[in-house]
């Protein structure tokens, strides 16, 4: 952070050094706010008697200070990064998917129905298994995407919708005992689904008892460069990003409205669908009612953090994953809540949709025009 | 006044201000005196660096060097707060005022009129803005909703808001741009009566006729630099344009003889609702040659709008018929029509035209994007994109440092000139041109004309919707006038005068407007 403190003096530096600051420093504000939630964070833990150094350095062990950690955090991180894509698609595009949620769990129902009920060779059997999330977020999400280029019914009202009623139904699904849908006949306490065939299981290490470092991280980075390429490169990207940043234009260049909305919800829910069948093939097997308790959530700060850049997904990603991780240690060498974590986390999000402060603080110029109205359009909706 | 202007006290001093963006000097080493009384025209094209100027007297941005003196004070602290308590008040171009709230209440605003602790004194702020509006001449009624009033009466709600803060100098932001011609007559009245009483105007404008018919000064800016000082009496259009470009500027288009061809746009009794529902467009009927420039005259707001967009496909017409080189494409999309041959300039440059955040590249293929060669199948390709864009950069002579440079930051000039490079070198057969030349500076607008008559020449049929007459005067070679969606009249180009066709504009109809002119019974197209 010497760079912060250079920029915060007043006195003329050396003219190179402002004006490569003044260039390139637009581009580091998520950078910046991780770094000012870090020390508002710490200033908390030390005002309220604890001890913040010996909680940060747990937290650094705990994520990122041994293999078994990184492994862990990398574990974490995947599908944060996967669904983390999904918002950032739907971003692109204009619209503001806040029903990554309900995605995950609408794919994941889809991945177990495959894994339960059909038998392949595994070569077979983990792609079915995929694109079967794939399918089934795509779908979900498409209703939201629908009602938006039909009606013009908000995205934001209706994918929060779409959550509760995927959240209910998988409950429903799972717990129903008469006749017996998904749950598990074999234990019928278990508020899980039956354990999806070995030939779905996606491979991996086996680090310790808890961590397996499994496929799934491969196939996260295949789809960051995937999704990249996509968006900057395809033609339906552009009509994508077109869509998201000029309606007006792209009606006027002859590119069709609803037909862009709804393909970009699709798409963004086949992502979250295929984060779904990440963790479900790769994790615990299985799909219980309190599976993803919140990641479809996570996964907008992931997104917004990184700007819905697909490359920034892969950091903020795994940074989301590793204060997660992090946190037991911390919490055993500071003997302090793992909820702390949760208040980082809210500062970094509030640092980076207060971008205002982050500039404020760091001397930093205001950004090339463009790249900022598409963030807070995301936040209005439109 | 022009020669006693200089006796008086000047009121606002600007020595030697510079102002640096990263990659330009937006003003290098630019002086102005304001006299008291005075109204000093500030000519200049779109990014000469006038705003950045007023900007700076207004205390939005500091400047590098230089100072600034209000009645010889200098004026230290940089913020509009400063400047408005020091009397300096300012009109921008977009209004700031708030729709849902009455004239007074968006008057007041920031300054309340209170009684006891917090309790706004309406009936006493409506006094003190009815005796403003009666001292300076400015109609308005303080308890008018703002989101009623006409783009006039907002303006003069603008410049009451400033006044009522006791400002005494004046800044107008290019305040004619959004005004209809009798709006801008009574505009110049108001600053001429505010300079009678004793208020300092700024103007900024690049149109020349109103500094000529207003100003008691004029001073040019180009690329940053005072390029000249002058008066009305010692200037002309002709000469205030050379000094503004840099160069003699032909104001005149010329213009040789059509040789008309087919038949390309029919429209036939064509009805197109407008957003609230209502028929924008009743009945229209018009026929375009290939070869021929007609010219759609008519005041803002008289249906053009739903016309254009109706012919594009971008609104759903209510009824009627369109017809583009013998297709109907009544109700087609807009990619159908495009791939016709149709090219369009729309009105809106901004919301529709361009993508501000998208690179000069992906602006110059946005319709074209998906056909070869800018793509193969479903994956673009940079390279042609990227040369494509420069030559277009290069042939129609837009400023920028690289094609990669978001269309945001372009000048309104060379924004349209990318769109009009654009539609312009793609297979035509007609052209929609919609206000092809709104708010852009005098070298972007020579150089428009002059492709649209070229165009016409190779053979394209142009329609051009224009709400400046002179415009539509010096290009079309016949001419419909359109008052309340209906077009009034169609005539050549030189039937009828400029002052007749602003009649029609008006909704005089034209047996009165006929009476002034013996040639008419021989035009074509009445009704």
């Amino acid at each position: 952070m010497a760079e912060a403190v250079e920029g915060r003096a007043p006195s003329p530096g050396p003219a190179g050094f402002r004006e490569y600051y003044a260039r390139y420093a637009p581009y580091l504000v998520p950078v910046f706010a991780v770094f000012t939630a870090l020390v508002v964070g710490a200033l908390m833990i030390g005002l309220t008697g604890g001890d913040w150094l010996a909680a940060y350095i747990g937290l650094w062990e705990g994520s990122f200070g041994t293999p078994i950690a990184i492994a862990s955090t990398v574990v974490r991180a995947t599908p944060f990064i996967i669904a983390g894509l999904a918002v950032a698609v739907a971003f692109k595009a204009g619209l503001f998917n806040i029903g990554a949620e309900g995605q995950l769990y609408a794919g994941s129902v889809c991945v177990v129905l495959v894994g339960t009920l059909l038998q392949l060779p595994p070569v077979l059997h983990i792609p079915v298994g995929i694109f079967a999330g794939a399918i089934g977020g795509a779908a979900w999400a498409s209703i939201a995407g629908f009602l938006k280029a039909r009606t013009g019914a908000h995205e934001v009202i209706n994918t929060i919708m779409l959550n509760y009623i995927a959240i209910r139904l998988t409950d429903w699904l799972i717990r129903s005992k008469n006749p017996y849908l998904l749950g598990d006949p074999a234990d019928p306490s278990s508020a899980r689904t039956m354990y999806i065939a070995e030939t779905m299981r996606l491979p991996g290490f086996r680090l310790s008892d808890t961590i397996v470092l499994h496929l799934g991280i491969l196939i996260a980075i295949v789809l960051v460069f995937l999704v990249a390429w996509f968006l900057n490169r395809t033609t339906i990207g552009f009509e994508l990003r077109t869509v998201g940043s000029n309606p007006g234009a792209a009606r006027y260049a002859g590119m069709s409205v609803p037909k862009t909305i709804i393909l970009a919800m699709a798409f963004a829910g086949a992502l979250a669908g295929i984060g779904g069948a990440g963790e479900v093939m790769g994790v615990r097997y299985a799909l219980s009612t309190d599976f993803f308790s919140g990641l479809g959530f996570d996964a907008i700060a992931v997104a917004l953090l990184a700007r819905a850049n697909p490359i920034g997904i892969v950091f903020s990603g795994l940074l989301w994953g590793g204060l997660l991780t992090g946190a037991r240690l911390m919490q055993v060498r500071a003997g302090l809540s793992i909820d702390v974590i949760k208040i980082v986390q809210a500062l970094i999000i509030m640092f980076v949709a207060a971008d205002q402060i982050v500039r404020f603080i760091y001397r930093i110029p205001r950004p090339p025009p463009g790249e900022e109205t598409m963030i807070s359009k995301g936040w209005g909706g439109g | 006044m022009t020669q006693q202007g200089r006796d008086r006290p000047v009121v606002l001093e600007a020595r030697a201000i510079t102002r640096r963006f990263p990659g330009v000097v937006a003003n290098d080493n630019v002086s102005l005196q304001l006299h008291q009384g005075e109204i000093l025209a500030l000519l200049g094209e779109n990014g000469a660096g006038k705003s950045t100027l007023m900007n700076i007297l207004y205390g939005l941005y500091h400047q590098d060097e230089g100072e600034i003196f209000v009645r010889g004070q200098p004026l230290r602290v940089s913020s509009p707060h400063e400047s408005i308590q020091r009397g300096i008040g300012m009109v921008h171009q977009h209004f700031q005022l708030v729709p849902v709230m009455t004239v007074a209440e968006n008057v007041i605003l920031g300054n309340e009129v209170t009684r006891g602790p917090g309790w706004l004194d309406r009936r006493r702020a409506g006094e003190q803005i009815r005796a403003i509006s009666r001292q300076y001449g400015l109609e308005v009624d303080p308890d008018a909703l703002i989101a009623d009033l006409d783009v006039g009466a907002q303006q003069r709600v603008e410049i009451i808001k400033a006044l009522y803060r006791n400002a005494d100098i004046l800044i107008l932001d290019e305040p004619t741009a959004v005004l209809t011609p009798q709006e801008a007559d009574d505009l110049m009245q108001m600053m001429r009566k505010l300079a009678r009483q004793g208020k300092s105007i700024i103007f900024i404008t690049h149109k020349l006729r109103e500094v000529l018919a207003v100003a008691d000064r004029i001073m040019v800016l180009r690329a940053g630099r005072v390029v000249g000082e002058t008066t009305p009496a010692e200037a002309t259009e002709a000469s205030l344009a050379a000094m503004m470009v840099g160069r003699s500027v032909m104001l005149q288009v010329e213009r040789g003889e059509m040789r008309p061809g087919a038949v390309v746009l029919e429209v036939t009794n064509l009805h197109v609702r407008d957003d609230r529902q209502l028929l924008a467009v009743r009945g229209v009927n018009l026929q375009v040659r290939a070869g021929e420039i007609l010219g759609i005259a008519g005041v803002q707001g008289n249906g053009q709008t739903e016309l254009v967009q109706a012919l594009t496909g971008l609104r759903l017409p209510e009824s009627g018929s369109v017809r583009i080189a013998g297709h109907d494409v009544t109700g087609a999309t807009p990619r159908r029509i495009s791939e016709l041959g149709v090219a369009h300039i729309p009105e809106d440059r901004q919301r529709d035209g361009l993508v501000s955040s998208y690179p000069l590249t992906d602006n110059a293929v946005l319709e074209l994007y998906y056909l070869a060669p800018f793509a193969r199948g479903l994956v673009r390709d940079d390279a042609a994109v990227r040369d494509h864009a420069e030559r277009l950069v290069q042939e129609f002579d837009v400023r920028t440092p690289t094609v990669t440079a978001p269309a945001s930051s372009l000048s309104g000039g060379n924004q349209q000139k990318l769109i009009v490079a654009r539609e312009f070198t793609r297979e035509l057969r007609l052209l929609i041109a919609a206000q092809p030349t709104r708010g852009i500076d005098v070298g972007s607008i020579e150089f428009i004309h002059n492709q649209i008559v070229k165009k016409r020449d190779e053979g394209v049929a142009v329609l051009l919707v224009s709400a400046e007459l002179d415009e539509i005067l010096s290009l079309s070679d016949r001419i419909a006038v359109i008052y309340h969606g209906e077009i009034v009249a169609t005539v050549n180009n030189g039937e009828l005068s400029r002052e007749q066709l602003g009649l029609l504009m008006a909704g005089a109809s034209l047996s009165e407007t006929a009476a002034m002119s013996p040639s008419l019974a021989h035009s074509e197209g009445l009704s």
